[in-house]
């Protein structure tokens, strides 16, 4: 009787909470579904279809076009490219930074706000600056012509990539810093003391104590610096325009460019490619971290 | 010796954070100077100088300190550019929706991942944080046909709607709400409240710094929106300040520096006054729920 009782509670609770999460959410996964859900599971059915209208499945024949399309491979190694210069650079400096940071200095809070402070800064407020620093006729130019080295043109040569990391490391180290920042302010102080009095040397001590301490930070770091290595596009297009270099015609030139020029299939062919691409990492991340974590344990 | 070497340590990082603050800074002192000043400075800019043909090789003149000190930019970009304030306008007639918009709908969303039970909860709040991470190039094509099916083209909803649900709100109210205890609602619950009165009696309260960094980030974010209005926006007199800005870095070089500095003072003061509530924000999307 008294289980029966129990039982009908139980189902009464859950029902309840059900109901009372569909009106929660309801909401936010209406529009979530309208403007992301939905246009993501239609730019995948896209790529598999010749036209947008009235489209007949063609198998992987868009991707085979992709494939053979010399921009658009172009536009791949680069991307790739990027994220393998600018993530892990941008993390070592910050993590460097960070650590610096966090001893003890005049002016901390100061120094801090100067590093974050970029990432407010908006793109297109600071696009003028970078145009006068990496001008052929440029800032940058005029020091090293005073140190007699041979100028470079920046935006117009292999180097404009190394522009492209200088700019996304200044915008992008803050938001680092500020995960490795608290990282470390969480790892409690007495492991340093027992190092201590053991006699640890300071290497000792960064590697054993500091970097293992701070690995789930760096996941994360790791994570978000990818996810924004992303939006760097922003600072290449006010820059250098719909085509730019061939150095830095990342995929989100190609898969503009191809709406601008309406050929939506090879758009979400790539535009397929690169999610497919995102998720590999996220998922391989995400499996590193938690066999850490067991490892840990 | 501990002094001297917080000292040299100070020294170290601050060269950085000089480094850092520079393209700030010149961009500042650069908007006093008078336009006759800044043409003459960086007229080569974009200029091939052809020495063989006989033209002398020359440089952009970067200067830190105006010669003459004067505040004719902003008079000419407030006073003489209508379109400049039109477009300032805009940028604020589209992010202040967007974020009272998403404070609303995330809270309530964040609500009933973090703290109801239902079929398929954590599902679905992966697939929320999967669009989170996905370039907006994406989407580009679906999203287009479905702004057109609404008939929101070249309006300023198709940008406030979709900025309006996007998933960071709900991702990061979530994190705040992880770190309330289930007690606080099981008491209530005793006490025979129902859930909307805990949202708003319990949970609302106890999360506003989560929405004072949720709005601060949200601020940030929108008001650096191009690729967005770019598409979906074509009249230029609707389109936000961002825009402005990129094409008066071609034309109108002579005030340009004035209008950047319009441009980023609202984020930079912002900023520095709930500076702690952005780092908070920042700091609590980094740990894992």
């Amino acid at each position: 009787m008294g289980d029966k009782r129990y039982r009908g509670k139980i189902l009464k609770l859950l029902r309840q909470d059900w109901t009372v999460a569909v009106l929660f959410l309801a909401p936010s996964l209406i529009g979530f579904a309208i403007f992301y859900l939905i246009p993501f599971v239609m730019g995948f059915f896209y790529s598999f279809q010749d036209s947008t209208v009235d489209g007949s499945f063609v198998g992987f024949d868009n991707y085979n076009e992709l494939y053979a399309s010399g921009s658009f491979r172009k536009a791949a190694t680069n991307t790739f490219l990027f994220t393998g210069i600018s993530v892990p650079l941008i993390v070592v400096l910050s993590l460097l930074f960070a650590i610096l940071l966090n001893q003890k200095l005049f002016i901390r809070n100061w120094l801090q706000t100067a590093f974050v402070l970029p990432l407010v800064v908006p793109v297109a407020s600071i696009v003028m600056m970078w145009q006068i620093l990496f001008d052929w006729n440029g800032t940058v130019n005029v020091w090293m012509q005073s140190m007699h080295i041979e100028r470079i043109d920046w935006m117009k040569s292999d180097w404009s990539m190394g522009v492209l990391v200088i700019v996304y490391t200044w915008k992008n180290i803050g938001y680092n810093i500020i995960l490795f920042l608290a990282g470390l302010q969480s790892i409690p102080k007495d492991y340093y003391e027992t190092a201590d009095i053991e006699g640890a040397g300071r290497f000792h001590k960064l590697i054993h104590i500091t970097l293992v301490y701070l690995t789930p930070t760096m996941f994360f770091v790791v994570l978000m610096s990818i996810i924004n290595s992303f939006k760097v596009f922003r600072e290449t297009y006010l820059i250098a325009g719909d085509y730019p270099h061939d150095r830095i015609y990342i995929l989100q030139h190609y898969m503009n460019n191809m709406f601008l020029s309406l050929d939506i299939q090879k758009l979400t062919a790539a535009a397929t490619l690169m999610v497919g691409c995102i998720l590999i990492s996220v998922t391989v991340m995400l499996s590193i971290e938690r066999r850490f974590r067991k490892f840990m344990d | 010796m501990a002094l001297f070497r917080k000292f040299a340590l100070t020294l170290v990082i601050g060269i950085i954070a000089a480094m850092m603050l520079f393209p700030i800074v010149v961009t500042f002192t650069n908007s006093l100077m008078t336009e006759g000043e800044i043409d003459h400075n960086y007229n080569l800019i974009g200029q091939m100088i052809n020495t063989a043909a006989g033209e002398k090789d020359g440089f952009v003149n970067l200067k830190l300190f105006p010669d003459w000190l004067t505040f004719h930019q902003y008079a000419e970009v407030l006073v003489h550019k209508p379109v400049f304030l039109q477009m300032f306008w805009n940028s604020v007639l589209m992010v202040t929706p967007i974020i009272a918009g998403q404070v609303l709908v995330a809270s309530l969303a964040a609500y009933a991942f973090a703290k109801l039970r239902f079929w398929g909860r954590d599902k679905l709040f992966v697939i929320y944080l999967m669009t989170m991470i996905m370039p907006f190039q994406v989407t580009l094509v679906p999203n287009y046909i479905i702004v057109e099916k609404l008939g929101l083209m070249n309006t300023s909803s198709a940008i406030i709607l979709p900025g309006i649900f996007s998933a960071f709100g709900v991702f990061m109210l979530r994190q705040f709400m992880l770190h309330i205890p289930n007690s606080y609602i099981e008491a209530a619950k005793m006490d025979g409240a129902g859930h909307l009165r805990i949202f708003y009696k319990i949970i609302v309260p106890l999360i506003q710094p989560g929405i004072a960094a949720l709005i601060v980030l949200l601020f940030v974010d929108n008001w650096n929106m191009i690729e967005q209005p770019l598409i979906f926006i074509e009249d230029s007199f609707k389109q936000p300040l961002s825009l402005y800005l990129s094409r008066i870095n071609e034309g109108a070089r002579g005030v340009a520096f004035a209008a950047s500095v319009l441009y980023m003072a609202p984020m930079v003061l912002l900023f520095l006054y709930a500076e702690s509530y952005f780092i908070e924000g920042i700091q609590l999307s980094g740990i894992k729920g």
